[in-house]
């Protein structure tokens, strides 16, 4: 086993992983309380491949993950104030609530984004990396993907391009053994992903992923390797999630003893444990950062709840950039005569078609029924209570909404190999 | 003035552009030692070198994304797609990567890149060849559309794309890359998105039509003329996202006809778009039923005989514009 840092670094790592796994179980509590909608995938039990990466990471370093990342991005130094604040789709949220829980971003943290397209980051992350070797600068991209991501094409054309192209980037796969709801073995005929990557040039290894300690060094030694000697390689770091894929999770694939198994290898308790064992830290600073962790996250909730929502005149902002130019918004459900398009601000008409459609949002009910079984309702309140609260018109929209929750569709995407052909005009 | 075929002037665009701007490059398949499959990107290896003229593995969905994480880490990447065919792959890049991230995270990062792709049909290549997407870009929001059909317009819009910090869909025509035309020698000459050329000035109906078809508009305007007595109006919108619906309801307004000339397929088609939005705007000026040019409804036949029954031609424009004008002359 690795030795132990200094105590301001293991005092650190705890207290940011304590604050992750509170943030997460609030989340997961605003989420229960209609504060939150959408999805809501929590990283509960996933604190030490997270932290133990962001911990090694230079300032000027890129961090791009999944749509997962919460705790990536408050690793990353973000103020868990503004996540919550994009989990409520509020204006001070890190995407002014235009994200959601799936897309945090922190341009300033060079937390480079939560994508909801399982593999979708990865050629992201190695345009990261080409501008950092094109400019000649020192800073290295780290992508983490999931396991499920690593059967798309996405990964194995990545590879590829990474490894021939020498990108300063280095691959973390949080592995948490289920793509959604399909086990590695059910989903992957090579179940060891450390050697996925290795036929396109870009070798492996295994850690344990919820060893802070043993993901650090992992991570320290491939981000030396992509910064130093721009050689792309991947770790795989088995973890796991405590909670569902998401919110919506019935939990059918797995068995309660694999959880409770798992829970025996909690990151948090088994670091606090071999730090206090170890002399490092005391059982004062353990109980501290726990209300530190309180403390920050009821704050982000307070903030989250008392930020406004977006305002409706935002509806098209950031669409295009138009700093020079102010002819590109357009609504094409305006009856108002398109003036070529040169307007920058919305037609009156546009806008009133917006304000009649955000009216449908209506207050958050709690507590909310769980989209997953959605029908019957079975936790929650009951559908006549619920349809009472709200009335005929605020009935249909919710219904409307509930039927997207439930039609989750599994992110993948599908290559196939193309053959260009030289064409003489 | 210099006469150019539009591949040169494209060539220049991307050449100019790198010259002013060192975080300008260019990647995709085969654009370096092979010079491009329509040697468009001709030349700028050998002055730009490898670190700027990148070719890349046939990857599409990882050369777009590529593209996308580099600018939004500030570079400027002029992506080659192959063909319009072949952006498919990339799809997921573009619609969910390239056009959304400005509007997901709230304008913290730009994608500043333009994405080339050549499409059309007219040399046999097929069904996974010859397509004509336009009308699936310009319905994405976030994204700029552009489809020139004149050399000046490719050079000029592709400096305009190269220097927006937008993400471009740049369609080209095959059949358009050995096609001269007048190009200004002014480096600084570039066109602003969202303009029309009126080709041709005219009182009696209004043709508007897109990169081959802008062509074929003016050819059947002259049969229209010379065989018809008939002054048809000729636009050329020459960017489709953002639109100049102005140039072309202001056309409308007078002749109160239009015919819509484009390649691709009928339905939902850009044809489809217009003419709602003409009939939206402009519905008590029209005299007739919008017309629509298109190709067929089919995938691209191999066979010439069959491919060029399923391209619109200067005949077929001809009857539309006659039957806008149906019971008027």
């Amino acid at each position: 086993m690795a030795d132990l840092p200094d105590a301001a670094t293991c005092y650190e790592l705890l207290a940011r992983m304590t604050l992750i796994r509170r943030f997460e179980e609030e989340a997961g509590r605003q989420y229960q309380r209609a504060k939150a909608g959408g999805f809501l995938h929590l990283g509960i039990g996933e604190e030490a491949t997270i932290v133990g990466t962001a911990s090694v990471m230079r300032k000027e370093d890129y961090l791009i993950g999944t749509y997962r990342t919460h705790g990536h991005a408050i690793a990353r130094g973000t103020d868990p104030k503004h996540v919550m604040a994009e989990l409520f789709g509020r204006v001070d949220g890190t995407s002014g609530g235009r994200g959601g829980s799936m897309h945090i971003f922190d341009r300033e943290n060079r937390f480079m984004g939560g994508y909801g397209v399982v593999g979708g980051n990865l050629p992201i992350a190695a345009g990261l990396a080409l501008a950092s070797e094109y400019r000649s600068e020192d800073s290295v991209t780290v992508c983490m993907l999931g396991d499920g991501a690593s059967n798309t094409g996405n990964f194995g054309e990545t590879m590829n391009l990474a490894a021939l192209w020498k990108l300063p980037v280095f691959f973390l796969v949080e592995n948490n053994l289920y793509g959604m709801g399909t086990s590695v073995e059910r989903h992957s005929a090579q179940t060891d992903l450390s050697k996925k990557a290795e036929g396109y040039g870009i070798p492996g290894k295994r850690i344990d992923g919820m060893d802070v300690i043993a993901v650090r060094e992992g991570v320290a030694e491939g981000i030396r390797l992509a910064r130093e000697e721009s050689r792309p390689t991947l770790l795989e770091a088995f973890t796991y999630r405590y909670r569902g894929h998401s919110a919506a999770d019935p939990e059918v694939y797995r068995e309660r003893e694999e959880v409770e198994e798992w829970r025996a290898k909690d990151p948090i308790e088994t670091f606090a444990k071999r730090c206090i064992d170890a002399g490092v830290l005391g059982e004062r600073e353990a109980q501290e950062v726990r209300e530190k962790a309180e403390q920050a996250v009821l704050g982000a909730v307070e903030f989250a709840d008392a930020s406004p929502e977006p305002p409706l005149d935002t509806l098209y902002e950031n669409l295009y950039v138009t700093d020079s130019e102010g002819w590109y918004a357009v609504d094409e459900r305006s009856p108002e005569p398109h003036r070529g398009e040169r307007e920058d601000r919305m037609p009156e008409a546009a806008r009133e078609l917006a304000e009649a459609g955000a009216a449908y949002a209506g207050q958050p009910e709690e507590p909310r029924p769980n989209p997953a079984t959605h029908g019957d309702v079975q936790e929650g309140v009951p559908p006549e209570v619920a349809a009472e609260a709200e009335g005929p018109e605020a009935d249909d929209d919710r219904a409307d909404d509930d039927e997207d929750r439930n039609s989750e569709v599994a992110a993948e995407t599908t290559e196939e190999q193309e053959v260009a052909e030289e064409v003489e005009d | 003035m210099e006469t150019l075929r539009m591949r040169e002037a494209l060539r220049d665009a991307m050449a100019e552009e790198m010259r002013r701007d060192e975080s300008v490059f260019v990647m995709g398949e085969d654009v370096g030692v092979f010079e491009g499959a329509f040697k468009v990107t001709e030349g700028l290896l050998d002055e730009f070198g490898e670190r700027r003229v990148r070719d890349t593995p046939i990857s599409e969905n990882t050369i777009v994304g590529t593209g996308v994480g580099a600018a939004m880490a500030g570079l400027r990447p002029i992506v080659e797609l192959m063909t319009v065919n072949f952006s498919l792959l990339a799809l997921d890049q573009i619609v969910n990567h390239a056009a959304a991230i400005p509007y997901m995270f709230n304008g913290q990062a730009r994608v500043p890149m333009v994405i080339r792709m050549p499409g059309g049909g007219g040399h046999q290549l097929g069904p996974t060849h010859s397509h004509s997407f336009e009308a699936l870009y310009l319905q994405v929001p976030g994204l700029l559309v552009a489809c020139p059909s004149t050399p000046a317009d490719g050079k000029a819009l592709l400096k305009t794309a190269i220097r927006d910090d937008n993400p471009v869909v740049f369609i080209e025509h095959e059949s358009l890359y050995g096609r001269r035309g007048e190009v200004p020698e002014d480096e600084e000459e570039t066109l602003r998105f969202g303009e029309a050329a009126v080709r041709r000035e005219g009182d009696a109906v209004t043709i508007i039509g897109i990169l081959k078809m802008a062509h074929v508009a003016e050819d059947a305007a002259r049969v229209l003329a010379h065989e018809h007595n008939v002054e048809a109006e000729v636009i050329d919108p020459r960017t489709l996202r953002p639109l100049d619906l102005d140039t072309i309801l202001e056309s409308v307004r007078k002749t109160n006809r239009a015919v819509i000339v484009e390649e691709g397929w009928p339905h939902g088609g850009v044809g489809a778009n217009l003419a709602t939005l003409i009939t939206e705007q402009a519905f008590d000026y029209l005299d007739a039923p919008v017309q629509r040019v298109t190709g067929a409804d089919v995938h691209m036949p191999y066979s010439k005989r069959l491919e060029q029954a399923a391209i619109p031609h200067e005949e077929h424009v001809v009857k539309a514009a006659l039957a806008a004008l149906e019971g008027s002359i």
